[in-house]
């Protein structure tokens, strides 16, 4: 089903069979994703699809309540306590309301991973921290300042900048574009695809934004009422053949997917 | 079709009439409800039990303790000091009134120092400390839940328990029987303003009444109350704000549950340990 490669050993995230309701209503009904080695893998699909619950599963942030989640081969659903924290640290993540902490300053935010994860000092965290700002395009002086202090797209960077500071393995972007006008959404793609460049690391993201599929993504999976309808290389999207991932790429009211009506 | 509804309604209506079911539905409620206030109690209790278990295992954030403690214990302070004072002063003024009557007036010393000591001390600070206090961790912690800032501290490997949660238990705990202790000098002293400039008591009397009177208990056992009622207030904001539901109303929500619970648990906390120390 995946067009990405199916040998397991070059796969850093497999899920298989993932479902998650809340309540009655089922969310998730049988996620089966393979994100490769290395890659960037985008998940696109409408709002409300389950794209963020997906995200929170693998993350153990939600109790999926069926299925498997491998990562780096091993499988981590039932994972707890110290080895979850020991799990965590492989993981970066981009909250799409970029979730900073609003009691503390800017570069204790981007450094509070590694002063409380790592065991950096405050003076060493505070150094990587301005030259994060830095790699995410902001100057020294915003180090200072608080969250509620800065633009969106500010607080995004940031986000970004938070995210890649303890330099994960993997890092989850969710909806790093949405709420930007165009030229900011693009400094943040680019930002992305720089930074996943240079820690090496394995990327997932959601959008719904086809300039930054287009930008950022090594190959592309589509989520549908719970299931992964398409996944394939980038470079096959427009030739996917598949009316949903049609309809979806050219943001068109009439075709297969029809749950708007019902809103 | 619509004969088919009105079938279908007369139908509804036989079946609520119908006396066995009506005993059953009344069953189903009176059991619905029940079981859900045990499961709250279960999750609240749970949620105690896990609290506790953070406060003392490592590791501890103690600038985070020391910010608690400013936030929770230093700006209560005016609060818990003008509501002794003003309490201490009318208990002076309303025992005076009835007193004169059997001309009891020297009792007023004792009666002002051990209902503020023993009962009235404790039980207005917790729930001055309930509102001001409580609501804030509520409002605090349900709006890091909302915009996912506790998701975020979990993937930075930091257990939002040990951050967020041991600190405010710890700060409640600790700053509430010191909050108590002042509010016991300060509302002695109400009593005593009062009795001196207004009622016209000689003060070297009054403060020998206040001394003969007070033991050692009557103290400890409004502070022992104020530790739990620091703990109670602390948990209860937690634990609201903890399982906000999403949105600005579910922080809403969470914030009022928060002070309403914790003013409930403080007076039913308060008969119990009255029981435990005086009988
Ligand atoms: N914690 C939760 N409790 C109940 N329902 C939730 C929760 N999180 C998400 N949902 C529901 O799951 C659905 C998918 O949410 P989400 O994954 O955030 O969508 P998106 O694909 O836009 O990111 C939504 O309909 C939402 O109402
Ligand atoms: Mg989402």
């Amino acid at each position: 089903m995946s067009g990405a490669a199916n040998d397991s050993s070059d796969n850093k995230i497999v899920l298989s069979g993932l479902c998650k309701a809340f309540g009655k209503n089922e969310i998730l009904r049988g996620i089966d994703l393979a994100v490769p080695r290395g890659k960037s893998m985008v998940v696109i699909g409408g709002s409300g699809t389950g794209k963020s619950v997906t995200l929170k599963c693998i993350l153990g942030l939600l109790e999926a309540d069926s299925g498997s989640i491998q990562v780096d081969g091993h499988e981590t659903m039932a994972l707890k306590g110290a080895d979850r924290d020991e799990l965590m640290k492989k993981f970066g993540m981009l909250f799409q309301g970029g979730a900073l902490f609003d009691s503390l300053k800017i570069w204790e935010n981007i450094g509070f991973g590694l002063i409380h994860g790592q065991k950096v000092s405050k003076k060493q965290a505070r150094e990587i921290a301005i030259e994060k700002l830095q790699d995410v395009g902001l100057k020294p002086e915003v180090a200072e300042l608080f969250p509620a202090e800065l633009s969106g797209g500010m607080q995004k960077r940031v986000s970004l900048a938070r995210a890649i500071a303890t330099k994960p393995e993997i890092i989850f972007f969710d909806e790093p574009t949405t709420g930007l006008d165009p030229i900011m959404a693009d400094v943040i793609n680019e930002l992305i695809v720089k930074c996943v460049k240079q820690l090496g690391a394995t990327a997932l993201s959601i959008t719904h934004d086809m300039a930054s599929v287009r930008k950022i993504a090594d190959y592309v999976a589509m989520i549908h009422e719970g299931r992964i309808i398409w996944c394939g290389p980038v470079a096959d999207l427009d030739r996917s053949g598949n009316p949903y991932v049609d309809q979806f790429i050219h943001g068109r009211a009439d075709g297969p997917i029809t749950n708007h009506t019902r809103f | 079709m619509q004969a088919q509804a009105q079938q279908d309604s007369s139908q509804k209506a036989a079946r609520s009439l119908n006396p066995v079911n009506a005993v059953l539905n009344c069953f189903r409620y009176v059991g619905g409800g029940l079981l859900s206030f045990m499961e709250a109690i279960g999750n609240l209790t749970f949620f105690m039990a896990r609290a506790l278990g953070h406060c003392f295992s490592p590791p501890f954030f103690p600038s985070q303790v020391a910010r608690q403690i400013i936030d929770i214990g230093y700006y209560s302070l005016p609060v818990v000091g003008m509501t002794a004072l003003f309490t201490g002063m009318v208990l002076a003024l309303q025992s005076y009134t009835g007193f004169t009557r059997f001309n009891a007036e020297s009792a007023i010393a004792g009666v002002v120092v051990l209902s503020i000591t023993r009962e009235l001390a404790p039980v207005l600070a917790g729930l001055m400390v309930a509102g001001r206090v409580g609501a804030s961790i509520a409002a605090e912690i349900g709006t890091m839940r909302v915009t996912e800032q506790i998701d975020a501290l979990r993937t930075l490997s930091v257990n939002p328990f040990k951050y967020l949660i041991a600190p405010r238990v710890i700060a409640g705990t600790l700053m509430l029987p010191i909050l108590v202790l002042i509010g016991d000098i300060i509302g002695v002293m109400g009593g005593y303003i009062v009795s001196i400039y207004r009622l016209g008591f000689s003060p070297a009397s009054y403060l020998s009444q206040t001394w003969e009177i007070l033991e050692y208990m009557d103290v400890m056992s409004g502070l022992y109350k104020a530790a739990a009622f620091g703990f109670i207030v602390s948990v209860m904001g937690c634990y609201h704000g903890f399982y906000s539901q999403r949105g600005a109303q579910g922080v809403g929500a969470a914030t009022t549950n928060a002070v309403v619970s914790a003013s409930i648990l403080i007076l039913i906390c308060n008969y119990v340990l009255t029981q435990v120390f005086f009988s």
